[in-house]
């Protein structure tokens, strides 16, 4: 046979077929580009190639004050604003040795638990949304609105608050918070088993996620998967219980954990987290002290003594670490941002490789990355 | 495990260990040449076994480098906090963990692109957020000069 001829032939029997999902795309819902290698319809690797969204957060934070990085550290993963806020707001009163009123603890966790709501409702129009059912999309922001509705009466936006600051909360909060908040939970519960009929027990659904993508508690330990993907695999680590912080030593729940670790057993963890949100939210506005004090007594210009601090805290998709090291003037001098969806990223390479397309679209649904939160 | 506790197994294994001031974590600077052994006697022995790595970051202190690692177990629930200082600012070099912690090795490219330490031994050792062709050095270095993109205060 000629050279040529054994070229082609060889091309033919091995052929390398390699398509480029995004970086625009409707499914990875951001700027993220994966260059997938298909055989047919089958996923033989996949490599993620992040970068596009990257602003240079940590960079910039060198040159500002500690007030003025609260409203950058926003736009990281903005689905959880307020977990984000509270994270850095943590941090600093913690090196400061500063105590906030009883009130400001509370308001920062049902601001927290109602976020984790809204995230999560979010999340679940979209992945209903991308795997066909587009009614989902309708319903979840339907109710997700209702939400929004309290943030916009209170702060004045939607989705970007920059409300919990360093020292406590922006200003007071509405006098309609609490009813707002009951009335909210009434509505969501009668809702919540629609949203079961829709997807839960639907059988395609299930077929097409149930032994989909297993992650085994091993895998999230060693790729450090935290949040409801990490606990459906079994890793138990949820920071309001390791390290608790605001007001959650004060309420009662129970951390979400399965052990099967496929697609499916994500999806039910975080059905199950929006119900466990509701009854924190019902102790905290039970429990909630009343009066007026919304901040504690801070110097006008906020400097750091000189040393190093950590702070970890429980967004809707993870553990975010915050580490702050400071040389004592009124900017820091190193601001690490540990994201969750940094590290829940890398492990689709070895959960998609050996399933078909469409099944990399539910993983990576599944998995709930939010795309500048991995590029900062 | 209670941090006095700790510290008297850290220098049972590692007599070289020197510990820093730290309200939070036990803090520890480890020399580098020991680093990479160290790092596997800590997730692999039974009474320490610190299997999470939950950050890996690099600062700039003008002079070196320091990587930090911060360790905890899920077993026990103690924490630290590995520090590892390179020995100048020409040319940084530092053994890498991403055989022994899965998730090191994303982190540790990072560290790559910003801040230009490399790991020796890595699987991969390539920009991850920039592109290939950014010559103009290592954005994250407090010597990093852009007169059109950034303004000095």
């Amino acid at each position: 046979m000629s050279e040529e001829k054994k070229v082609i032939v060889e091309l033919n029997e091995n052929p390398e077929y390699i398509i480029n999902m995004g970086p625009q795309h409707p499914s990875t819902h951001g700027v993220l580009r994966f260059e997938v290698s298909l055989q047919g319809e089958m996923v033989k690797y996949l490599i993620p190639h992040c970068g596009y969204v990257h602003r240079g957060i940590e960079k910039m934070c060198e040159s500002l004050t500690y007030p003025q990085i609260i409203h950058l550290t926003d736009r990281l993963d903005y689905l959880s604003a307020h977990m984000n806020n509270e994270a850095v707001s943590l941090c600093v009163e913690n090196a400061l040795e500063i105590e906030v009123p009883e009130r400001v603890k509370y308001i920062r966790s049902i601001l927290s638990e109602l976020n984790r709501i809204a995230s999560h409702q979010l999340w679940w129009s979209a992945f209903g949304m991308d795997l066909g059912g587009l009614t989902c999309f309708f319903y979840g922001l339907r109710d997700r609105e209702k939400i929004l509705d309290i943030f916009e009466e209170s702060f004045g936006s939607r989705l970007l608050h920059s409300f919990i600051v360093p020292g406590g909360l922006m200003h007071d909060i509405h006098p309609n918070f609490k009813k707002g908040i009951t009335d909210f939970i009434k509505y969501f519960r009668k809702k919540l088993p629609e949203y079961n009929r829709f997807l839960t027990g639907n059988v395609i659904f299930q077929a097409r996620t149930k032994g989909l993508g297993i992650l085994s508690k091993e895998d999230a330990i060693n790729y450090g998967i935290t949040g409801p993907s990490g606990r459906a695999s079994g890793f138990s680590c949820d920071i309001r219980k390791i390290e608790p912080y605001s007001a959650y030593p004060y309420v009662d729940f129970k951390e979400i954990l399965y052990t099967e670790g496929d697609t499916f057993y994500r999806y039910v963890a975080r059905m199950d987290e929006m119900v466990e949100s509701m009854n924190i939210l019902e102790q905290l506005v039970d429990k909630m002290p009343d009066g007026n004090e919304y901040t504690a007594k801070m110097k006008p210009v906020i400097k750091l003594p000189e040393g190093e601090y950590y702070q970890r805290v429980e967004t809707a998709r993870g553990e975010l670490g915050v580490y702050i090291v400071s040389d004592g003037n009124k900017t820091p001098y190193r601001l690490k941002l540990r994201t969750p969806n940094f590290s829940n990223l890398f492990i689709m390479n070895k959960l998609a490789s050996g399933f078909k397309i469409a099944d990399l679209v539910a993983i990576s649904g599944s998995l709930d990355l939010v795309i500048p939160d991995i590029d900062r | 495990m209670e941090q006095e506790q700790l510290k008297e197994k850290i220098i049972a294994l590692l007599p070289e260990a020197e510990f820093n001031v730290n309200k939070q974590y036990l803090d520890i600077n480890v020399p580098s040449d020991k680093m990479h052994a160290f790092v596997k006697l800590l997730k692999e022995s039974d009474d320490l076994k610190l299997d999470y790595l939950f950050c890996l970051s690099g600062v700039d202190w003008k002079t070196h480098f320091t990587i930090v690692y911060h360790l905890t177990s899920t077993f026990f629930g103690h924490s630290l906090v590995l520090k590892v200082k390179t020995t100048g600012r020409e040319n940084p070099e530092v053994a890498s963990v991403a055989d022994i912690y899965a998730t090191a090795e994303f982190h540790e490219r990072e560290v790559y692109d910003l801040m230009g330490i490399k790991f020796s031994d890595h699987p991969d050792m390539r920009r991850l957020f920039l592109d290939e062709t950014f010559i103009e050095g290592f954005p994250l270095r407090k010597d990093y000069k852009d007169e059109i993109n950034i303004i000095e205060r």
